[in-house]
């Protein structure tokens, strides 16, 4: 065979390759890590998984912040147990995206070297004790939303990852709620705190959920590989009828002055979200991007003579062991 | 100097009488830390009574690319199965 048949029948081998796999996707089947599956489907959900398992990193900076002012005892073991549930989510995702063929160490450099992205909502400063209400009940109510379709998701080992997430979630949002109405419940002070924390959070919770699809760079090819299974609007509506009676329950006012009701689409119409505050809040100019920053690389390097003092003294014991089997 | 710590795969058995499932990985730098990671990570809410770890090194693992001559031959032996022999219907316990 001339190298341009060679050449050729490696074309139409790749392609037949990539067909199978489109199909295999569209009868729902599931990809697993040694499957064949094209480059681009590779490297999207090392981008994706990757963003996510950072996001859950960085998210505990912001309620760690208030561990130690907890306000009783309840509150304290609750939020404790809801940063590890995050260190959690991240160590589920980061296994899930090495199985992609990247290693633990890239995924960590791409964080600090601020090559990855993660959520940009944790870049926002939380300030008062009700912003812990206003993160459980918000940034992880849109969270579930965005999670719950992952569950489906064509690749197996991040399907896996997100069952586990999922089932861990809702508990966040719940004591995230039950924080809020202890506060609309309270002293007119509280209550105002708890407006406050709304005010505040409520519209970087709605970018949370990306881009608007129009602008959405990824939305298109991902929604085939049914690595998203709906689009960031509908996951923002979702989000808004779902969460408006919640705020209405508790008393307090979601501040959209164009906020409204539509009878006839079944959703509430809302007002126009200041994209240039996501795209600067994206690109590392937010409140917090270079405090959170230096948050996680600070620790990580604090912790390097953690790491090597473990690994030293795993290889002693292993020759220890290793020398006394042979004494026997 | 900075070596990494390995990989392991975690197997847990969510109650006795079940198999140990695989649950996911994690890096520890030796076996017994392994174990005490994989407790925090993948049994907060008492989800197992025991452990495995292996470090994933050790796991050899099929091909997907054999799948064919591994899998495919027993697709055509229709006579392992029962539904492949006719009985009478008024035959009974069987």
């Amino acid at each position: 065979m001339s190298e341009a048949q060679l050449k050729n029948t490696g074309a139409e081998r790749s392609r037949s390759l990539e067909e199978i796999f489109e199909q295999r996707i569209a009868n729902d089947e599931k990809i697993e890590p040694k499957d064949w599956m094209p480059e681009k489907y590779r490297k999207t959900h090392i981008r994706q998984i990757s963003q996510h398992a950072h996001s859950e990193i960085v998210g505990m900076l912001p309620e760690g912040n208030w561990i130690t002012r907890a306000p009783s005892l309840r509150r304290k073991v609750a939020l404790l147990a809801k940063v590890q549930d995050e260190a959690g989510h991240g160590l589920y995702l980061y296994s899930a995206c090495e199985t992609l063929g990247i290693s633990r160490d890239e995924l960590y450099e791409q964080l600090h070297s601020g090559k990855a992205k993660y959520s940009s909502i944790f870049n926002y400063p939380t300030v008062t004790w009700a912003d812990m209400g206003a993160i459980g009940w918000l940034v992880d109510g849109a969270a579930i939303i965005n999670q719950v379709p992952l569950c489906n998701t064509s690749y197996g080992p991040y399907a896996r990852a997100m069952i586990r997430v999922c089932k861990e979630e809702s508990f966040h949002q719940r004591q995230g709620f039950e924080i809020m109405m202890s506060l609309c419940n309270g002293t007119e002070e509280q209550k105002q705190m708890a407006q406050d924390a709304l005010n505040r959070w409520w519209w970087p919770s709605l970018m949370m959920l990306g881009p608007t699809d129009s602008e959405s760079v990824h939305t298109e090819q991902s929604m085939k590989w049914k690595l998203k299974r709906k689009t960031n609007d509908e996951l923002r509506q979702q989000f808004i009828d779902q969460t408006v009676p919640q705020a209405d329950i508790l008393g307090i006012t979601v501040p959209d002055p164009d906020l409204k009701w539509n009878e006839k689409t079944g959703h509430y119409d809302f007002g126009e979200i200041d994209w240039d505050e996501f795209w600067q809040v994206v690109k590392g100019h937010g409140p917090c991007n270079k405090e959170r920053m230096n948050a996680r690389v600070g620790a990580w390097k604090r912790g390097t003579w953690v790491r090597d003092a473990a690994m030293s003294y795993a290889e002693k014991q292993k020759i220890k062991k290793e020398n006394s089997a042979k004494a026997v | 100097m900075e070596k990494n710590w390995p990989l392991w795969e975690i197997f847990v058995r969510s109650k006795n009488g079940l198999e140990h499932r695989h649950f996911g990985s994690l890096h520890a730098a030796d076996a017994e830390m392994a174990l005490e990671n994989a407790r925090d990570v993948y049994t907060r809410r008492s989800e197992g009574v025991s452990i495995w770890v292996v470090e994933s090194k050790n796991i050899t693992a099929s091909n997907p690319e054999n799948n064919g001559e591994l899998f495919e031959p027993a697709q055509d032996k229709i006579y392992r199965h029962p539904t492949f022999y006719t009985l009478p219907d008024e035959i009974k316990h069987m």
